[in-house]
This record gives C-alpha cells, structure tokens and sequence, in this order.
C-alpha cells in the first residue's frame, strides 16, 4: 500500500537548496523509472497471456485447409519467426503507437472501441466513489469516536460484508428490489432506449454531454439509471475507506496531543474533526486513490448486471468469444489506469506529507 | 491436582511438544474469548461438515431434473426452492459447499508456499536476488487481480482446474511481501546467526528455522484473503469462465438464475447468501486470528 512511500526520500537536513532540488530531481527519475518498469512488467504480463492462448494465431487467419507455403508466408509476415524478444519489443511498439489489433466481435480496432466504452466506466466510478468518500469517511470517524459502542460494531460489520458480498449478487437483489418492486431506480442501461443515442457524445460521460447541450429530461433519465449502479459501487469503496478511516482516527484519537486538548476543555466536536481529522486527510487520499483504482475493477461485474456500455461489459463479452485482442487490450487500460491511480496517489501523498517530503 | 490445563499451560516445559500444544492452547484460548471469530470458526466448520457429509444433509440429486416441479419458491420439500430444470436448490448449495472448500483449498496450497518460498529468499538473500524477486512481485501487486484471473482464464480455456490455476497466479504476490517483511525481522537475530556457526546450510537455515517463522502470519494472511478469493471464484463462475453446468458452483447458479430474479428471486438470492456467509466466517476467523497471532498489523490491510 502506502508503505513503500516514505522509503525512497529521506530529507538530507543539512543540504544546501541546489541539492534539495537535485536530490528531487533524481526522485523524480527513480519514480519514472519505476513506473515505467511497472508499465513493461504489465506488458510483459499481457504478451505472455497472448502467447499461452491455444489457439495458433496464423491458422486463424488463413485457415485449416491452406497450404504449407502460405501458411509460411503469413506466420512471417505476422512477425513470429522472429525470437520472442524481438516480438515482444515490436509488441511494446504496437500499443505505445495505440495499436491494439481488431476485435473480432465488433470489427473495429480495439482502441477505438476501448474510447468508446471507457468514459460510460469512468462515470459510474467516479459517482461510486463520490459517495463511498461522502458516507464512508463519516461513519469511520463516527465508529472511531464512539469505539465499542454497538454504532461502531454496525459499522464493522457493514465493513466487513464489503469484503463478503458479490457484486454481482448485490446488483441483481438490487434490480429485483428498487428496480422491479418499488420502481425507485431505472432499470438496466445508461438511459431508457426512448432516449438511447439522442445526445450524441462530445466528452462520453452522458450527464456532460447532456448538460451542454441542455437535455435536462436526458440528464434526468441518466441520473435515474446511474444511481443504482453507482451505489453498488459505492457500497464496496465505503466499506473500505470508512474501515481505513476508523483505524486511522484510533490512532490518532490515542495520542498524547489529542488529550492534551481534552483536558483544555475543547469541546469534542471540534477535537475530533479539527484535531483528530485533520492529519488523516493525507493517508486518506492515499485510500482513496486505492478505492477509486479497485472501482474500475469491481465495474467488471458491476456493468454485466446493469448491461452498462463501459470497458467491463466490453471485456466480459470478449472473453466469452475468446476475442484475445480486445481482451488483452480492455486488461491494458485497466492495468493501466489501475497503476497510474496508485501512483498519482502515491505521489500526492509524498507532496502533501511534509514528513515524507 | 495436575489437570491436562496445567500441562499445557505450564511455564517451563519439559518438551518441545508440550511447548507447542501449549502455545497452540493458548492461542485456541484467546480466539475463543473474541466473540466474532468463534461465529467465524463455527461457519468454517459448517463448511467443512457440510463438504464431507453432503450426501447426508442434500435432500435430493442435485444433477437430476424433473421438469415437472420448474421454479418452484421455497416449501417443506425444496427448502430453498428449485430452479429451472426443477432441480432442489438447497442439495446443489450443499454440494456446492465441496467445490468452493476445494477452490480455497488448492489455492492456499498452491500460492501460500509459492509465495513463502519466494519472499523468504528475496528476505534471506538479499542483493540482486531480492530486488528481482521483489520487482516481480511489485509488478504483480500493482495490477488489477480480477482482471488479471479474467485474462489468465480467457487465455487457458474456461474451466473450474484453470480458474484456480489464474486465481493462485494473482493471489501468490501477497504471501510473497509477507514473508520477506518476516523474514527481515529474523533475518539478523542470534539464534540465527548460531545455527550459521553452527554450520548448519542455508537451506537448512531457511527450511528448519525462517519458515516456521513465517507461518503464523502467513496464516493470517492466507484467512483474510479466503474471502476475496471465493469472490474471485464466484465471479469466474458468474461469468461463465469458472465451473462449467451442471456442477452446482454458487457463482454459476447465481448466473442460471438471473434471467429469473424478478419472479423467481430464490434461485439467483440463495447461492448468494451461502457466498456472503463463508466469506464472512472467513472474515471474522481472519480478523480474529490476526489479533491473536498478529497484532501489531492491526486494521492496515
């Protein structure tokens, strides 16, 4: 998690301005460098699931029936006569110019319809992290402030069953009820089909798009479809960052400072949320970052339930038609998104700790 | 009067064995006074009963159809209901039970030594060896596990054998860190350090006295992550990647039931439930064993 953080700067004390910077500069570079090992190992992973595929990629393109020669002649055009290094280095070419290959299922190349799916994802995420941090933070505050009460015990175990509920199922009972019976939420879809294609997509985040071009009954409609979604989601990151909020306020309700303003007479309100809140802002954004960054993974399910048009609906109808391009494809952007969340939190944490300065 | 209690919990004891009943009755003891994982404990046996006795406790075949009794709700015959080829849904649960203890199972055995083994070289070496081992690993941890099991599935061919295989490729990075943060601690201590003058081989130091070590938390470890790798195997299921029909996988059964939620809710709600149970024993077994063998991780995990 974090804990790699504080590892890689130690503050020099007796250093002069110009190696302060320099000694910046050359963290920069050894966060770059990770980085950019982190990105090739991810690659790596990919190429190597592409090679233990089963299925010979030169008998996909010409055929069973074709002869010997030109089965030859394809295998080379296709590059895989040459060593596996050499494939791999025209592999790590290929996706940093944006050529993923062409998806079977759809036709079109697989960057293309990644563009197209991804912004839906990137819309319920971001809303389910909104409300993760929105209720998770105050109820970890809460169950940390009243530690042992049967609030915080509640709160525990809504913790927990974070940990143990399927999102899958979670969707589903969740259609069945506010969907279904009490008709709270709309159904399945980023809009109803009465409204589907009728803002046509400028950023692809539909409540956006419909806001610019002043569709309020669309932005309506959408919010209504995102809300349950979006909750789901929000479930599983408010049970994490309110579990991670409770331990970080206990350690901080435990210090001597902490005390030092009860006895003063500062009313408890204010010793926890001014006192006691204020330094866990910073490793929060860390957990946070880390919430957000497994969201983009939980859609995977989330989305088949709510037959959502982003990446992880894209992905799974992709793995059932055993479409490898697409699939190793949609498992990049994520890996990727995933890795470039963690570090952004990674380096923001550093920024704004001066401990870890 | 010596009882069996004073033996076991006595403060010089007279063999190695009776150190060790006595350090495990202690531990038995104080996971026993934490209400949370006694519940735990007990869902985890009921697991395991119900895999080893489920012929005895099913009702009926789980396989057999009759589609005569189709998507009938839940009644004194069919606890649970029965699904759409009038199969008893409590008998597939029940089964059910098997396949998810075996999936935990084969995982923890394949990616818990995998990782141990791993961790305490990079810990116990050093060097260059540790900061390959650790590299991979890193590279491992910071990437998506679900995706990663769903790519590795995709690319092996579906399957309950290969959605295990995928599940332990994503789950040995944990175990790996693990071991060498333990691993760093013993690293340099005195008793290490004798039974090297000892003579004793580098193997021998590592295999008689680091792993031991290690397992403690690895165990901790290893509990905490059951849930999120019967998650993991569910949803492979669900997908349609994991356990292929007719096998009686609670993620698979969840899937068949979907088309059904809305007027048949109990074909897709109660496989889920049996899911949310055993994970949370594991839960609540995990959290309790890492406050006895484990504290100073507290809540970080």
């Amino acid at each position: 998690m974090a804990n790699d953080s504080t590892t890689a700067a130690t503050p020099v004390r007796r250093a002069s301005r110009p190696s302060r910077s320099r000694q910046r500069l050359t963290s920069l570079a050894g966060f770059l460098v990770t980085l950019a090992i982190t990105f090739l190992g991810l690659l790596a992973i990919t190429f190597f699931i592409g090679r233990i595929v089963p299925i010979d990629p030169v008998l996909a393109v010409v055929g069973d029936r074709a002869p010997v020669a030109v089965y030859e002649r394809v295998r080379q055009e296709m590059g895989l006569d040459q060593p596996l290094i050499t494939q791999f280095v025209s592999y790590v070419g290929d996706v940093a110019t944006g050529n993923f290959g062409t998806s079977v299922s759809t036709g079109k190349p697989v960057i293309e319809d990644l563009a197209r799916v991804f912004p839906a994802t990137l819309e319920m995420a971001t809303l389910g992290i909104i409300l993760g941090v929105l209720i998770g933070v105050p109820l970890g505050v809460f169950a940390a402030a009243r530690r042992g009460s049967w609030l915080d015990q509640g709160i525990r175990v809504v913790g927990l069953l974070g940990y143990s509920v399927p999102a899958f199922w979670l969707g589903l009972v969740g259609l069945a009820v506010f969907y279904a019976r009490l008709n709270w939420v709309g159904g399945p879809g980023r809009v109803d089909i009465f409204y589907d294609g009728m803002v046509s997509p400028i950023t692809g985040l539909i409540l956006i798009d419909s806001i610019i071009v002043g569709e309020w009954e669309i932005f309506r409609n959408a919010v209504w479809h995102l809300i349950l979604p979006a909750s789901c989601l929000g479930f599983f990151s408010l049970a994490y960052i309110a579990r991670m909020t409770r331990s970080f306020m206990l350690d901080q309700l435990s210090q001597e400072y902490v005390t030092t303003a009860r006895v003063k007479g500062v009313p408890e309100r204010l010793v926890i949320w001014r006192h006691a809140f204020r330094p866990i802002r910073v490793p929060l954004i860390t957990v946070i970052g880390l919430s957000y960054a497994g969201l983009l993974e939980g859609s995977v399910m989330i989305e088949t339930i709510f037959s959502w048009p982003g990446i992880g609906n894209y992905l799974t109808v992709a793995l059932l038609n055993a479409d490898m391009s697409a699939v190793l494809g949609s498992t990049l952007v994520i890996g990727a998104v995933f890795i470039g969340i963690n570090k952004i939190s990674d380096v923001l944490y550093r920024v704004l700790d001066p401990r870890a300065r | 009067m010596t009882t069996l209690r004073d033996w076991l919990i006595d403060d010089s004891p007279a063999s190695p064995m009776q150190a060790r009943l006595g350090r495990f009755y202690r531990i038995f003891g104080a996971l026993m006074r934490n209400p949370l994982a006694v519940v735990g404990a007990i869902i985890i046996l009921a697991l395991v009963l119900t895999a080893l006795f489920a012929p005895w406790l099913a009702t009926h075949d789980p396989l057999r159809q009759s589609l005569g009794e189709r998507l009938l709700p839940p009644s004194a015959a069919h606890w649970m209901g029965t699904d759409e080829l009038g199969r008893d849904i409590w008998s597939r649960v029940v089964y059910g039970a098997r396949i998810t203890l075996a999936i935990v199972t084969l995982v923890a055995v394949l990616a818990a030594p995998a990782g141990l083994v791993i961790g305490v070289a990079a810990g116990y070496f050093g060097g260059w060896v540790d900061r390959i081992l650790m590299g991979i690993t890193d590279i491992f941890l910071s990437l998506p596990k679900l995706i990663l099991a769903l790519a590795f599935v995709a690319a092996l061919g579906p399957g309950i054998e290969n959605a295990i295989i995928a599940i332990a490729i994503t789950s040995w990075p944990g175990y790996a860190r693990v071991a060498r943060a333990e691993t760093l601690t013993f690293k340099n201590s005195e008793f290490i350090s004798a039974v090297r003058l000892l003579g004793a081989s580098s193997l021998r130091v590592n295999l008689g006295h680091v792993l031991p070590l290690c397992t403690s938390s690895m165990i901790v470890r290893v509990t905490l992550d059951m849930a999120g790798i019967i998650l993991t195997a569910a949803g492979l299921g669900f997908i349609g990647l994991g356990a292929q029909p007719p096998l009686p996988e609670w993620g698979a059964m969840i899937s068949r039931g979907r088309s059904f939620i809305l007027d048949q809710w109990w074909v897709a709600t109660m496989p889920g439930f049996a899911i949310i149970l055993v994970s949370l024993g594991f839960c609540f077994l995990g959290d309790g064993l890492r406050d006895v063998l484990d504290p100073k991780s507290g809540e970080q995990r």
